[in-house]
């Protein structure tokens, strides 16, 4: 295929499927960062395979002209592996929430982590479930009232970054619905990482969960609440990066932007990132986004494909006859 | 001198191996039934094991037994009662003895008789001192410990492992007496043993010592001989259910044209066909050891979903975690093929024991209405083809499929006459490449099947997914009309393949008063009986579905010709239940849920009772 046919605009990953999300939620920026950023990956269009589970953001493959797979509730992470495995070439996308990839399809997610896919698995948090009208999830913050929480929830949350650091991601990242440039960018960061990518998006659910993220994501504290972890960049935020983060062995603390600790993503401060990404919201501290890990390591399909290519070489490739000669035999006249 | 011990000639033996489940019974057993095979005995194996890997010495749970049926004619069965009991301990004895045949043979293991392994037996006597035992059984007693301890002296391994070859002294006692050569097992430990020469020293010494035993002693007072089968022609080799299953994947696959994938998790008395599918990687067999059960068969359908062969395998309890997946299958209309390696129910059950008890299960056992075809295969060599009929079906309907096999034939052994390569009928699949017109949902006039578009294939991106399709589209409907339009295709697509079946075969009397209908696991039980009843005067016929859902179209009108219906089952009687349902006919269920196969006898004592029923009548 020539390099012209893969020069993509975002409407060639728009499909004619009516878009059927709540108006004003927050899937319709990422839908629109998503497919601004498949346009320009230089992959041809049929290669892609976008695979989703259950919930609002699991309605994501039918607005995407490419291939796609609305599978069942928590199941997406183990039907991509599926998908990988047998053929390897494809691009494979996950879309899940966080009710179906920490509830329900948890152990999925935590196995394709630690088995390193080269998948890529976008998270949209918006702490509620939508779909089955406002219930808490295993993202929300303790105390809110939702129609099964009528006293106030009493769960203490899932951390997904934590997860993710914890279950082994190679390429672990956060990114906001609304802020399409950085989505886009890091949609690209995790594409072009060789293996399993995470990438958690805060993401907003105007009917269940309004604002669920104001204190992090609203234009008017967004550069004081936001620190964006920029591989081998400085820790800086602020309106006019004029404030940094240093991070010492007991503590992260803020100071001057010429003080701020460089970040590096590449294992050396995996211990860092889990730090950073447990501080509280609302502390001095500002809410992390950005890449919080990126190490390769052997990819699961690759090394299964190698395993074969090396048995074929060894032993011949196995045809219906040599299948059926297999074993002791013995002949009858 | 001894005397020249006689040779005897024999029909068949069948022989049971029992002894802890540490004791090494499973491998000698198998090992036996090995040199058997390529000595061109017809023969059938039934292993029994505790669900407990080393359950505690000496105790009556953790009695392992393996019997072997050897014959010179065709058999179908390991047989009812055992010629031979060979009893490693107290506990051995007591949970085999009854089984043995008046008059039969049992090799006790005096070593193991002291006080506290009677106690752990819960006899209370020596039941070896009890005059009876000679009476009733030709009695060979001999201390295999010690006769081990002697025969390995000087080997330098410990006495505790010196103990361990003593199931090679019964080996090899009784590969003299039944005329066995000990080549095949010497290169059989030359192989297990290649890298520990210390413990091959032993175990040959005390293999060579148990023939020496046998023919130096008057324990034995005939030695036997079972000529070589009269099996049709052709090329033989012994096979487990299980590798005989995983080996018809790879073929089915092969005649389709498909790569393989096999997600799996690991469940008694399934994981053999995971560990078999692993070996074929020169096959570009993909096999993926997934996370739990809903992974091993979600990962199967993303295998699916880019156009490979993705086949699930597990138990029951793991079918009941796959329904939803299963069901999503049938909603995407996909190949898929689920191998239920039944066991004992429900919940953990009885995992090491057999049981008939998922066809309904298999059948209707999803949420709303998702139909999908059941294929059952009738013993362990039969495995084989019906693995390569549920490929085929699955690939030419587009829809997920059971294969029903249990415990009894995966693990069970018989000789497998291989086909030939030419013999079996390719069919391979195409996926779809046209872009013009193209839908996801259209369907083959014949088949109602829908094309197969694979990921990677240019103008042809579609979504797909489990909320219900618009006919041709395949876009999303919540449309009323169009839902009932979709459920009824998609049960007439399924209750279509019964078109593609051979004629119903009816074994002995086509017409008469009674047919054996049967299914899976029990044919061999059931040929035997319904043999033996026609041998009698009987007139009976049998009928055995291989294709149990749907149903045969002219299943209804063979069963027509009998007078009464018997429907033997390892459960409560579910095709029973199916059969009156679908036909509203008046059947005889005979249903027994004992963690163990029907024996030809009793199947054979309700024959005689239906007929005799008839002729009273």
């Amino acid at each position: 295929m020539s390099s012209t046919t893969l020069d993509y605009k975002k409407k060639d990953f728009v499909s004619d499927q009516e878009v059927r999300w709540c108006p004003g939620c927050g899937d319709y920026a990422i839908l629109n960062g998503v497919q601004q950023a498949f346009a320009g990956l230089g992959v041809a269009k049929e290669k892609f395979v976008v695979v989703s589970g259950i919930g609002c953001s699991s309605r994501f493959p039918y607005y995407m002209n490419t291939y796609g797979f609305h599978t069942i509730h928590g199941r997406a992470p183990a039907v991509a592996s599926g998908v990988k495995i047998a053929n390897p070439e494809l691009d494979v996308w996950v879309i899940t929430g966080d009710g179906d990839a920490l509830s329900i399809g948890g152990n999925h997610l935590i196995h394709a982590m630690r088995r390193n896919l080269d998948i890529k698995v976008l998270l949209f948090n918006n702490r509620i479930y939508g779909l089955t009208k406002g219930q808490y999830s295993p993202t929300t913050v303790p105390g809110m009232k939702t129609p099964s929480t009528p006293y106030g929830s009493l769960d203490a949350p899932f951390n997904p970054i934590a997860v993710a650091l914890g279950a082994g991601a190679g390429f672990v990242a956060r990114t906001v619905d609304t802020q399409i440039p950085h989505l886009r960018g890091i949609v690209e960061a995790a594409h072009k990482h060789k293996g399993f990518a995470f990438v958690e998006i805060l993401q907003n659910c105007v009917i269940f969960n309004d604002g669920a993220f104001d204190h992090v994501a609203a234009k008017d504290v967004r550069d004081d609440r936001q620190v964006d972890l920029r591989p081998g960049q400085p820790l800086l935020y602020g309106k006019d990066l004029e404030k940094g983060l240093r991070i010492t062995p007991d503590d992260i603390e803020v100071c001057a932007p010429e003080e701020a600790t460089l970040w590096h993503s590449d294992g050396g401060t995996g211990a860092s990132a889990f730090r950073l990404c447990q501080r509280p919201e609302l502390g001095e501290i500002p809410v992390p986004i950005g890449i919080f890990r990126q190490v390769e390591r052997p990819v699961l399909e690759e090394q299964i494909h190698a395993q074969i290519t090396a048995a074929t070489r060894d032993l011949g490739e196995g045809t219906l006859e040599s299948l059926l000669g297999a074993g002791e035999t013995w002949s009858v006249e | 001198m001894p005397k020249e011990i006689p040779l005897q000639q024999l029909e068949e033996v069948i022989i049971r191996f029992a002894g802890d489940s540490g004791d090494g019974m499973q491998l000698t057993g198998n090992q036996f039934t090995n040199t058997a095979a390529l000595l061109g005995n017809d023969l059938a194996t039934f292993p029994d094991y505790p669900a407990e890997i080393r359950a505690p010495v000496g105790t009556l749970f953790g009695v392992s037994g393996f019997q072997v049926r050897l014959s010179s004619q065709e058999i179908h069965t390991p047989g009812d009662a055992p010629d031979v009991l060979v009893a490693m301990n107290p506990a051995a004895l007591k949970t085999n003895i009854e089984d043995l045949k008046e008059g039969g043979m049992l090799i006790v293991n005096t070593g193991n008789f002291g006080p506290r392994d009677l106690d752990k037996a819960r006899y209370e006597e020596n039941p070896l001192d009890d005059p009876q035992l000679e009476e009733r059984y030709q009695v060979v007693a001999i201390d295999l410990n010690e006769a081990t301890l002697k025969a390995v002296e000087g080997s330098g391994l410990s006495n505790k492992d010196a103990l361990r070859c003593k199931n090679m002294i019964a080996l090899g006692m009784l590969s003299h007496a039944y005329s066995r050569p000990l080549e095949g097992t010497e290169e059989w430990l030359k192989q297990k043993f290649a890298n520990k020469p210390a413990v091959l020293d032993a175990n040959l010494r005390a293999l060579h010592a148990g023939a020496d035993i046998a023919d130096n002693t008057e324990l034995f007072r005939v030695r036997y001989q079972v000529p070589r089968a009269t099996l049709p022609a052709g090329t033989y080799r012994n096979i487990m259910g299980n590798q005989a299953l995983a080996m018809g994947l790879v073929a089915g696959a092969k005649l389709a044209e498909l790569k393989l994938f096999y997600g799996s998790y690991p469940i008694t008395p399934a994981s053999d066909v995971l560990h078999a599918l692993s070996r074929y990687k020169n096959y570009g067999v993909l096999t993926f050891q997934a996370e739990d059960e809903i992974a091993a068969v979600t990962s199967a359908i993303g295998a699916s979903y880019t156009g490979a062969l993705g086949v699930t395998g597990t138990s029951g309890p793991g079918v009941a975690l796959k329904s939803e997946a299963i069901g999503l299958a049938v909603m995407l209309e996909l190949p898929l093929v689920v191998v239920d390696v039944q066991r004992a129910g429900p919940s953990t059950g009885l995992p090491t024991k057999t049981e008939q008890a998922d066809l309904l299960q298999a059948v209707f056992g999803r949420n709303s209405e998702a139909p999908l075809p059941v294929i059952a295969p009738s013993s362990p060599a039969d495995c084989f083809e019906a693995a390569i009929e549920a490929v085929r079906i699955a690939v030419t309907y587009m829809t997920p499929v059971m294969l029903l096999s249990d415990g009894y034939l995966g693990n069970g052994a018989e000789p497998f006459r291989v086909p030939a390569a030419a013999d079996l009928k390719p069919f391979p699949v195409r996926h779809a490449e046209t872009v013009e017109g193209f839908q996801p949902y259209a369907r083959d006039p014949q088949t109602l099947a829908r094309p197969w578009a694979v990921p990677g294939t240019p103008g042809l991106e579609h979504r797909i997914g489990g909320l219900e399709k618009a006919e041709n589209t395949g876009n999303v409907s919540y449309d009323p009309e169009n839902h009932e339009r979709m459920v009824e295709t998609r049960e007439r697509k399924v209750m279509g393949v019964a078109a593609s079946y051979a004629p119903t075969a009816v074994h002995g009397d086509a017409e008469g008063d009674v047919c054996v209908l049967g299914w899976g696991s029990t044919f061999g039980a059931i040929r035997g009986a319904v043999d033996r009843a026609r041998k009698a005067g009987l007139k009976v016929g049998q009928v055995h579905l291989r294709n149990v859902w749907p149903l045969p179209n002219d299943l209804r009108e063979v069963l027509s010709g009998f007078r009464r219906v018997l429907v033997p089952e390892l459960n409560r009687g579910q095709l029973n239940r199916l059969i009156r349902s679908e036909y509203l006919i008046d059947t005889v269920s005979l249903p027994k849920v004992q963690g163990r196969p029907f024996q030809s006898s009793e199947l054979l004592q309700r024959i005689e009772a239906l007929c005799g029923q008839e002729a009273t009548r």
